[in-house]
């Protein structure tokens, strides 16, 4: 057993992959998981959309990645991959790309496992994003991703549950030093900026998973990219972010809460 | 917008359908989550637009595509419920309108239209419920099988811990918070000579014991309280034979996960050859390896308990020992014997005081240090020690006699410190050596305080004559026919920053101890021939002459003539206005022999005195020769002469001696002055006598050189 990973799994506190899920509209999850979810939906309505617009927003940026001839992804804090995975998507476009899924819930990963079962193409990674080099490793060994090509990192949702106090900065220069040039760095995170109060008792609520989200401003989450050259349109609310169509923007995407941004490895001149 | 095939052509309106079909996405995306873009999810539901609208005006009619619409809506998860809702209601609403117009309907249109609601709805209801088992069921199992994993690796933690608890080559013991042991492993039952069942019987108070090192018991009791979470001890545990085994002992609490304490767990490690090694070597650093006796470091150690546990009215005594002539024993027996002869004298050292529970140590070389426990007489234990050392000792073939000094100090407790004890002991055992051999000293605080204020003063000499603390006083030599002032001694005074201005009685015999004498003489003198020329030069009519005692060490220096000489040529005074004084020790110098400087010193043209003369033992027949010009007949002699001593028998005889010394004297052809002149009718007496010049407080008592001018300036008034 990893340190740092339980070494018990209780049922009866909820996960939050299982709520996330749940807000996808999901089975995969118990009755506990429904009711802290049903418990912060009706304190913030607008969460249940956040999610959905996060889960957008990877689906636009692995788009986007393969279109830039990226065919390996390493999904950290990928939780129950059930709906609008990424290999789904990736695979759909590119029958061959490869997904290597990582997440620190023992269940989201026993269930990943066998729902991947037959998927040669993916693999499932139990660890924590606060030990990279474990991430690294295993990642190494499962050999699916070939380390000299690009790749593309997705950080999806997780690194706002990376505590300033877990030095997330130097997980993320990590993660970069360990991607080839012409690697993508994806990332979304939770932020304050915007925000009304409602969004920031929901934080405390989270509390009650295993997990607690840190919120940080668009100038943090944008450090997380190190030298990378960020895409346009840079770090912005998640909705913002190459919408498939003009109309899918409303007149409030701040409400999720959430920055979204991509960035590239240039290999640097000279 | 990708063209989507049309399986039954024309028959279904192209845009109506597309325009449902939009509005449909819209729904579903606005309603819930959709995992697809915005024109994946028209596309889709076109197709199933399509599909309905054909369903509606097939022959026969059938509800199954609606009901597989309804499964596929699952399958795309569009699975909010009022995206279902508002697929239903639209169904029946908007549907014939807007997408079956454009080909007409059959007549049974609106029972085909709520069979079609009916079949969706149920193929939506049964797809979502095999979903939901599914989903429900895979959730299970990943949970069970998550924990399947986690208590696997807890079994094969606990199964890899068993097999280092079982294979430790340590002892792991552990136990409930109640004491009562719980489990073993064969380690720790092997260390302790038990069998694991014996000991999973028996409670861990039963392995303290009463000697065990101060606080361990309370230090357990405090983790089994919670209030230590480990302690590391070195414990000694009784073995069922009941040897001693000494053990590193580790112990650590384990809590519940509320963090009530829980277990102890104990590590016990066989540390006994280590602890013994340990002991062996502490042994050795704290004892003499030649006599076995304690050791300098065992000894202050020792001294140092004493001092931080005794009461302050306590009495500490030590007798600090040494052999006499022990240097002379090893030179000539050889240090074979002289080692042979220590371990002896240690050992009745030993003897002599094992009854009293005195500590005796070997400070080194041949002294020894006797702790006097607690009230004991210090003096009869010294008396006692000496005794021992002097009984006749047989070495070899050899039989010496040795004797021993002690030095004894006692004093109580808080009085004083373990390094002033010592120091005490070290100087009272110098006077005892000093005193002589095979005797005691006791200490004396007060000629302690004189030797060291003497110490200090001896410290102090060479700054101060660096710094310039010293000055010159001159005391007139008075011609006792005319009253003239002829000459002046320079007598020289200490201006010491603290202590004022100190004689020459307190600091010249330190300045001669300690060679100091030979720079601060000529100082003196440098400083007395430029005061003398300066008078010189002033009043040469006077023909004042300086007279600079010459000290017996300064005398002997064979140097002294050319500092004579220097001083001369540096000062510009002339040599007959210089006179030096000599003790008549000085003057038969070290050799027994009249110096060999004389000569060249009165060739300079220097006058020379005999100072102090007839409290030596002159040499008559030398005196004849040498080239001296004056004696000064010491005080005493002149003390003898008083005013109404006439009467007096040994007053008669002092007044003789002088007159017999100035006799003398004059036949010599020397100069006579008389010293320490008090009186006028002494000053009468010496005159009668025909002794030429007078020193003393009659003529005028030491005073500095601007009072010596003034009285040449007021001329005959001297």
């Amino acid at each position: 057993m990893p340190d740092g990973l339980p070494t018990e799994i209780d049922l009866t506190r909820p996960s939050a992959a299982r709520v996330y899920d749940y807000f996808l509209g999901g089975a995969h999850n118990f009755e506990i998981d429904r009711q802290l979810a049903e418990q912060i939906a009706s304190m913030t309505p607008n969460l249940a959309a956040t999610m959905r617009s996060g889960r957008d927003f990877l689906r636009r940026a692995v788009r986007v990645l393969l279109d830039a001839g990226i065919d390996q992804f390493l999904d950290i804090g990928s939780g129950i991959p059930t709906v609008g995975n990424v290999h789904e998507v990736a695979q759909a476009t590119n029958p061959k790309a490869r997904v290597v899924y990582v997440d620190i819930d023992p269940v989201a990963v026993a269930h990943s496992r066998e729902l991947l079962a037959d998927n040669d193409l993916t693999g499932v990674i139990h660890a924590d994003l606060r030990e990279p080099d474990r991430i690294l490793t295993e990642t190494r060994e499962l050999g699916l991703i070939d380390f000299s090509r690009p790749m593309g990192i997705l950080l999806a949702g997780v690194v706002h549950f990376v505590p300033d106090a877990d030095r997330p900065e130097e997980i993320l220069a990590t993660l970069r030093a360990a991607a080839a040039p012409g690697s993508f760095l994806v990332i979304s995170h939770s932020t304050f900026e915007d925000q009304p109060q409602e969004m920031l008792d929901a934080q405390r609520l989270s509390a009650r998973t295993d997990t607690e989200i840190t919120l940080r401003s668009r100038a943090q989450v944008t450090g997380f990219f190190g030298d990378w050259t960020v895409l346009e349109p840079g770090v912005v609310h998640m909705p913002l972010w190459r919408p498939d169509s003009p109309s899918d923007v409303d007149e409030h995407p701040e409400r999720f809460g959430a920055f979204g941004g991509v960035a590239r490895y240039d290999q640097p001149a000279g | 917008m990708a063209v989507v095939p049309d399986p039954v052509g024309a028959d279904v309106g192209r845009s109506g359908a597309q325009g449902y079909a939009a509005d449909w996405a819209r729904a579903v995306r606005r309603l819930g989550f959709v995992p697809l873009s915005a024109a994946e999810t028209e596309r889709l539901l076109l197709v199933h637009t399509v599909r309905l609208a054909q369903a509606a005006r097939a022959e026969p009619f059938t509800a199954r595509p609606a009901e597989e619409v309804g499964r596929a809506l699952v399958e795309a998860h569009l699975t909010e419920p009022r995206a279902l809702e508002w697929s239903l209601r639209a169904l029946g609403a908007d549907f014939p309108r807007r997408v079956l117009a454009a080909g007409g309907w059959p007549g049974d249109l609106s029972e085909r239209i709520a069979a079609m609601q009916g079949g969706l709805a149920a193929g939506y209801a049964r797809a979502l419920r095999d979903r939901t088992f599914a989903q429900q069921e895979r959730i299970a199992r990943s949970a069970w099988q998550a924990r399947d994993e986690v208590e696997q690796a807890l079994r094969d933690s606990e199964a890899r811990f068993r097999a280092v608890f079982t294979g430790a080559a340590i002892g792991i013991g552990i136990a409930g918070v109640d004491g009562q042991i719980i489990d073993v492993n064969q380690a720790f039952a092997d260390m302790l000579g038990y069998s694991i069942e014996e000991l999973c019987q028996a409670n861990v108070a039963a392995l303290f014991h009463p000697d065990d090192a101060a606080g361990m018991w309370e230090l357990y009791q405090e983790m089994v309280e919670g209030k230590q979470d480990a302690a590391r001890v070195e414990k000694r545990y009784y073995r069922k034979d009941g040897s001693v085994v000494w053990t590193d002992l580790a112990v650590s609490l384990i809590r519940h996960d509320d963090g009530r304490p829980r277990f102890t767990v104990a590590m016990i490690e066989d540390i006994t050859e280590r602890y013994e090694l340990q002991q062996r070597l502490r042994f050795q650093a704290l004892h003499d390896p030649l006599t076995g006796l304690p050791n300098r470091t065992l000894f202050f150690e020792t001294l140092g308990q004493v001092f931080d546990t005794a009461a302050p009215e306590r009495r500490v005594g030590v007798c600090f020992l040494d052999l006499d002539g022990f240097k002379a024993i090893n030179d000539s027996l050889g240090h074979d014997l002289g080692d042979r002869l220590l371990v002896m004298i240690g050992r009745r050292l030993a003897e002599c005081v094992a009854d009293h529970g005195h500590l005796v140590a070997r400070m080194g070389g041949d002294e020894f240090v006797i702790l006097v426990d607690g009230g004991e007489d210090a003096v009869a234990v010294a008396e006692a020690a000496l005794a021992a050392v002097a009984a006749p000792v047989h070495v070899g073939d050899q039989q010496l006699a040795v004797s021993a000094s002690v030095g004894i100090v006692e004093c109580p407790a808080a009085a004083t410190t373990a390094s002033e004890l010592m120091k005490a002991a070290d100087t009272t055992l110098y006077w005892a050596k000093a005193a002589g051999r095979g005797r005691y000293a006791v200490y004396d605080p007060e000629r302690s305080a004189r030797d060291m204020a003497r110490a200090a003063l001896v410290a102090g000499l060479p700054a101060a004559l660096e710094r310039g603390e010293f000055v010159l006083h001159y005391q007139p030599i008075v011609s006792l026919l005319e009253g003239r002032m002829l000459a002046v001694e320079a007598l020289v005074r200490w201006d010491h920053p603290e202590l004022g201005l100190i004689g020459p009685d307190r600091f010249i015999g330190l300045a001669e101890e300690t060679g100091l004498i030979v720079g601060l003489g000529e100082w003196v003198l440098r400083t007395a021939c430029r005061d003398a020329e300066r008078w010189w030069r002033e009043f040469p009519e006077a023909r004042l002459v300086v007279s600079v005692n010459l000290a017996a060490r300064q005398a002997d220096d064979p140097a002294i003539v050319d500092t004579v000489a220097d001083a001369l040529a540096t000062t510009g005074l002339p040599a007959e206005l210089l006179q030096l004084e000599l003790t008549e020790s000085a003057v038969m110098g070290s050799a027994g022999e009249p110096l060999r400087s004389l000569h060249r010193l009165a060739a300079l043209g220097v006058r020379l005195a005999v100072d102090d003369f007839g409290t030596g033992y002159s040499n008559l027949a030398y005196l004849r020769r040498l080239p001296i010009h004056c004696l000064k007949l010491a005080g005493p002699f002149v003390e003898g002469i008083r005013a109404d001593g006439t009467d007096v028998v040994a007053d008669h005889r002092d007044e003789r001696i002088v007159d017999a010394l100035v006799r003398l004297a004059h036949a010599l052809e020397l100069w006579v002055t008389a010293e320490a002149v008090e009186t006028g009718v002494q000053a009468e007496r010496l005159r009668a006598l025909r002794c030429d010049t007078g020193q003393g407080r009659y003529f005028g008592a030491p005073a500095p050189a601007e009072a010596i001018t003034a009285r040449l300036r007021g001329g005959s008034a001297g």
